[in-house]
């Protein structure tokens, strides 16, 4: 094939995908409001996604926190302005680190375990178990996971802001000598409810939808191989991680920021 | 040979062609199972034996040809309209195909709690009643993995059968079983059929069972199918399943004995 060619199938390839993603979705909303609710399944993957990834997304966001709060810290003291570490950190943090860092860290904790599991159903013929007792799998499997998923992530995204601020806090106060006050009311002045945490919730929320959608996809069209199992395992972090970099992008431009 | 059955069909393949990848599985299959009978579906390794029962319930579409099951055409019913149509099948999977995140218990109980308004303590008696039918009365709280596979194959068997479904289809029910299992389950199958009368399509590489318990033979062979009763196939001049039959049979396996104590049960397992 000659290389126009090529990227012909390529796109070919891309909008086949994404017409299957959208019927998926599609599928799975339309599962979500047929009853039973599977609410004892929804909370069960409440706690697999959000609960186990709790230590994960505290520990990095404080990391996160205190390499921002120090590395801010540096570069504002040359300009005597070391008193806007806490603006400068709470609003990288809430805008961009928050809701970006928490979904790449869930995508590659949660997101990939989703997918595996999903793909290793498909092939030990679990989902066509269910298919032949007249369960659907997409109601009965993929639902509750991707709900797990939804609402787990704008609860995570905040949590790792929260360790991020304490963490900024935590150098530039603790180890820098910052004045506290000063640390939180600039924080307190420069945010805005509207503009940063309307902003951070509406990405952990979108990230979510993205990170649900794609993981569960690629593990229920997964072949039924071992090879499949890894390929959607590695396609959901790939995929799911660079489409949330390009939806961070497109929310932020068209958040008017 | 199905001509002269006599029976209802209560599953019937006709003139099914299906390709998986490049590779032609089916070329015009056509054949039937009776309804209340005993259909063991023999055939080497790649003939379409496992094709054929996920055909029956609808997880594959032929390309061309029907396949009735109690009269839907399965091949173009949309999926969830099959849903209703499986209801009425209960399928063992090769692999046994239990939720590995669920007990066993909890694998039983699923079709029950799915399906039926039962208390949960109506539940429990159907499910250990299913699991010791299975000889399996113990395992109630293990999960899949702490199973061996033939443990695993007559837990499925368990679920498959707790709705007492019209039609059981069973995929290699006694692959990795030991003799006394095999025994077990060929009893359980043939108790189903004969005294239940669910229809049974069993596909299996065990001869000897297959040959005991069969009300009926489909043997597939180059994408067709030769059906007939036991002793047909067992007097079968067909090159084609005679070198099966040599191939599969243990020397130390006397098929005149079987023929005699079929002739002596009365033609049926």
């Amino acid at each position: 094939m000659t290389p126009i060619q090529t990227l012909g199938f390529r796109t070919l390839m891309l909008v086949a995908h994404l017409g299957r993603l959208g019927i998926f979705v599609g599928r799975l909303a339309r599962a979500s409001v047929l009853p039973p609710s599977r609410m004892r399944r929804f909370v069960d993957e409440v706690f697999d996604i959000g609960v186990l990834s709790l230590p994960i997304v505290c520990l990095s966001g404080a990391t996160v926190g205190a390499v921002l709060g120090f590395q801010s810290y540096v570069a504002l003291a040359r300009f005597g302005a070391e008193g806007s570490v806490g603006a400068v950190v709470g609003i990288a943090l809430i805008r961009e680190f928050g809701p970006v860092l928490t979904a790449l860290l869930v995508t590659g904790r949660a997101g990939s375990a989703m997918a595996a599991e999903i793909a290793s159903m498909v092939q030990t013929g679990q989902l066509d178990g269910l298919r032949m007792m007249s369960i659907d799998p997409m109601h009965f499997v993929v639902m509750p996971k991707a709900w797990g998923m939804l609402f787990a992530m704008p609860l995570l995204s905040a949590l790792f802001i929260v360790f991020a601020i304490a963490g900024g806090y935590g150098v530039s106060v603790t180890l820098l000598g910052l004045d506290p006050g000063t640390y939180i009311s600039s924080l307190e002045t420069a945010v805005d409810f509207h503009d940063d945490v309307m902003q951070s919730l509406t990405k952990a929320l979108v990230f979510g939808v993205l990170m649900a959608s794609i993981s569960t996809y690629r593990g229920y069209t997964s072949e039924p191989t071992s090879a499949g199992v890894s390929a959607a395992t590695t396609g959901t972090v790939v995929v799911a991680s660079v489409a949330v970099l390009l939806f961070d992008y497109a929310l932020t431009t068209l958040w008017g920021v | 040979m199905d001509g002269s059955l006599g029976g209802e069909f209560h599953i019937a393949f006709d003139g099914v062609h299906l390709t998986l990848g490049r590779r032609p599985v089916f070329r015009g299959l056509s054949c039937g199972f009776v309804r209340g009978q005993l259909t063991v579906v023999l055939g080497g390794s790649g003939a379409g034996k496992s094709t054929l029962l996920r055909l029956v319930g609808g997880l594959e579409r032929p390309d061309a040809g029907t396949v009735r099951v109690a009269g839907e055409d399965v091949s173009r019913l949309p999926e969830r309209q099959l849903y209703r149509v499986r209801e009425r099948i209960g399928m063992l999977f090769q692999g046994g195909a239990l939720l590995d995140s669920m007990t066993v218990f909890d694998n039983v109980a699923l079709p029950l709690r799915e399906h039926t308004e039962k208390a949960p303590d109506e539940v429990a008696a159907e499910v250990n009643r299913r699991l010791a039918d299975v000889g399996l009365p113990d395992v109630g709280e293990l999960f899949p993995r702490h199973l061996s596979g033939g443990m695993s194959r007559r837990a499925a068997l368990a679920r498959c059968v707790v709705m007492d479904p019209e039609i059981v289809l069973c995929d290699e029910p006694f692959s990795g079983l030991d003799p006394l299992n095999v025994r077990r389950v060929e009893a359980l199958l043939v108790d189903l059929s004969h005294r239940r009368g669910l229809t049974l399509v069993v596909t299996s590489h065990h001869l000897a069972s297959s040959l005991r318990m069969a009300d009926r033979i489909v043997f597939l062979v180059d994408g067709h199918a030769v059906s007939g009763t036991p002793e047909d196939l067992l007097h079968n001049e067909d090159r084609r399943i005679v070198d099966f039959l040599a191939a599969e049979i243990d020397p130390a396996f006397d098929v005149a004995a079987i023929a005699d104590e079929r002739a002596a049960a009365g033609g049926g397992a």
